[in-house]
């Protein structure tokens, strides 16, 4: 680096360019939140896929499993599974769960979910399918 | 060491390398998690196994921060720190917290530990990197905010350089970035949009000026170049990545709901990102090279050596790879992910951790710079881990490529777990990988232990 280009011009430019891009990403943020209802379904937000969310949370099923792609590369993605078990096939799979695991294989624990808790989870799940994710994933195995 | 005050971070060094240990350890287990399914199940899930190495990783890096902040303020703004015992009661208290909270993570399950700690007051928990419970994510931010007015008087009582206006400005970022754990609502959309303030927002921003502000302070103290060129260079560096980096946070917004237009800002910006890390890497070695002594510390020179290339590895070409959107279609939450996502942290944050730790810990044990012996060790950690993350990389990306191909691009797509078994090969192979890995810690853990003629303090 010259002479000509001191400390304090890359200074200013550091703060200049940092405010304006951050400016420039707040702008954009804010053009999301108003596209978003769009795209997220959020009227169809009842009280019991909240707690489908909170169930979701609170057993830590992100630690495994990949929601829309984010999360643990361990176990399946979840945001579609709805459509590739349907509803049912979802309750009875992890219903089905033996509780010492299967051996030798990958074990996903007995979470002893009540019917209506069952319902919670698969109506968020649901939910999540719903959302306009642009055509992801790729294909139905997620 | 030139100020008393700076003895503070000598424990914070020590409790970081232990939980790098513990985060290695549970690496390891995962790994086999990955390859024998039921490896202690039903006593350690592996999301149980994952948080706590992902969270070790976390706070261990955190510890780094502080210590590596504690060390460096006195010295960059001539005076004591504005007080060492608050430093040591935080200490103390982030030590203590963390320990209660990997002990919940393996004693109770989840959800009870959830209902134990007051998630229904305020839901936090279950989502990827932030498994904290409430109390634990409480206890992060005031440990913070004392660590931050701790330093920030120190500054304002001292000489105020760029190195440390920068390494504020980082620290300062992570704590208002972090508050956005915090916010979880209901839609998960929104939800998973401001996860991203706190994880992308720190590790492609923020943090990036803590690792240039500690690169720097090691490269003038080693090599005796001239701060003014450092310094520019520093603000050239944090400029590219903020630059970049904010708006490449779009990346992450390419399939949750997020509005297409992301698609093209995601990925003009992140793929503009390698840019600083590129640049760190040239930085480091263009002063080595212009060096006006001969510091006896080679191993802590390797190190940040180290840091340039690998970060630029790890997050540059590893990050690249996978960051526009029609190749993140496919890649989008696959191995590909994890093998970016290991060499990144270790290139970037680890080895810049290992490099202030290396350069600060033989002064504040009472001399220049470790005896010959003992560098030899610490060199041979270095090779011996990077090489290791380097073959773990690739052996992800192997198995990554594989999965896209079977899972995702095919006319006939497998299953997951059967794409699995298929690629179990490569999750064996980075799972030896793993073990060398650890060897090289213990070595590096051993290095602090041999004796020899060591340089006298300068
Ligand atoms: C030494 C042996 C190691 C092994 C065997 C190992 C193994 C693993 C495994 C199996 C996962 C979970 C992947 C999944 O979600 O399916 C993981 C996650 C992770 N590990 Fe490691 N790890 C090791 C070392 C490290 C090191 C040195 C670092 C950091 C420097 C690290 C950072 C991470 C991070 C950041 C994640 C989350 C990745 C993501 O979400 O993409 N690990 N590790
Ligand atoms: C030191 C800096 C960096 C670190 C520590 C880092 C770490 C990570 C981690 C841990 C993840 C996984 C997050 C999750 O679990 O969902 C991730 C994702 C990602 N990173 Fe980085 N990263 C860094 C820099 C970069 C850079 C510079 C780029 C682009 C050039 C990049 C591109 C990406 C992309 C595209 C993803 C999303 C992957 C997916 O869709 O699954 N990263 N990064
Ligand atoms: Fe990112």
């Amino acid at each position: 680096m010259s002479g000509a280009f001191t400390k304090s011009m890359a200074r200013n430019i550091f703060y200049g360019g940092t405010v304006f891009f951050f400016l420039l990403f707040l702008a954009l943020s804010f053009d999301t939140h108003s596209q978003l209802p769009k795209r997220d379904m959020r009227q169809n937000i009842t009280p019991q896929i909240a707690e489908g969310k909170k169930l979701w949370e609170t057993n830590d099923c992100v630690g495994c499993h990949t929601l829309m792609g984010e999360g643990a590369y361990f176990a399946p993605e979840l945001g579609n599974v709805v459509a590739r078990y349907g509803d049912e096939g979802v309750k009875a799979f992890i219903k089905a769960r033996p509780k010492e695991g299967i051996p030798g294989r990958r074990s996903m624990p007995q979470f002893n979910f009540t019917d209506a808790q069952l319902d919670a989870l698969v109506a968020f799940l649901k939910h999540v399918n719903s959302v306009n994710d642009a055509n992801w994933p790729p294909n139905i195995q997620g | 060491m030139q100020y008393k005050s700076q003895a503070v971070a000598k424990p914070y060094f020590i409790a970081a390398i232990g939980l790098f240990v513990a985060q290695i350890l549970f690496g390891l287990i995962l790994g086999l998690q990955y390859v024998i399914g039921d490896f202690l199940f039903p006593h350690i899930p592996f999301n149980v196994a994952r948080m706590v190495h992902t969270n070790a990783l976390i706070v261990w890096l955190l510890m780094g921060f502080m210590g590596g902040a504690y060390y460096m303020i006195p010295e960059e703004a001539e005076t004591e720190l504005f007080s060492p015992k608050l430093a040591l009661a935080m200490f103390w208290i982030f030590l203590v917290a963390a320990a209660l909270t990997v002990a919940g993570y393996l004693l109770v399950p989840y959800s009870t530990l959830a209902a134990m700690t007051g998630n229904d007051i305020l839901e936090t928990m279950g989502r990827e990197f932030l498994e904290q419970p409430l109390i634990t994510k409480v206890g992060i931010v005031i440990v913070a905010l004392a660590f931050l007015f701790n330093i920030s008087m120190t500054v304002l009582k001292g000489k105020k350089t760029s190195i440390s206006l920068v390494l504020l400005l980082g620290l300062w970022g992570l704590a208002v970035f972090f508050l956005f754990s915090f916010y979880n609502p209901v839609n998960v959309v929104l939800d998973k949009f401001f996860w991203w303030w706190t994880v992308h927002l720190w590790v492609e921003g923020v943090w990036e000026l803590i690792l240039g502000a500690f690169l720097a302070f090691v490269l003038i103290k080693t090599t005796g170049v001239d701060r003014e060129v450092i310094e520019k260079w520093l603000y050239v560096i944090v400029t590219l990545t903020l630059i970049t980096g904010i708006i490449g946070t779009g990346h992450h917004y390419y399939w949750i709901g997020t509005p297409e237009y992301w698609q093209w800002w995601g990925s003009i910006f992140s793929a503009l990102e390698p840019i600083p890390f590129f640049a760190m890497t040239v930085f480091a070695f263009n002063m080595v090279n212009r060096r006006r002594r001969e510091h006896p510390n080679k191993a802590a020179v390797l190190w940040a050596l180290g840091t340039g290339v690998m970060a630029f590895l790890g997050a540059g070409i590893w990050g690249f790879l996978h960051t526009l959107a029609p190749v993140n279609y496919y890649t989008h939450g696959t191995q590909i992910t994890a093998a970016h996502g290991h060499m990144a942290f270790y290139g970037a944050y680890v080895m810049v951790n290992l490099t202030i730790i290396s350069y600060a810990m033989p002064i504040l044990r009472g001399r220049a710079a470790n005896s010959n012996k003992s560098q030899v060790m610490e060199m041979w950690s270095f090779w011996l881990m990077t090489i290791a993350i380097v073959f773990i990389t690739l052996f992800l990306t192997a198995a990554g490529i594989l999965q896209v191909w079977l899972q995702r691009a095919s006319d006939t797509p497998l299953p997951f777990m059967v794409a699995q078994d298929k690629i179990a090969l490569f999750y064996w192979m980075r799972e030896w990988t793993g073990v060398v890995f650890l060897i090289g810690l213990l070595v590096y853990v051993a290095s602090f232990f041999v004796g020899g003629r060591e340089e006298k303090a300068a």
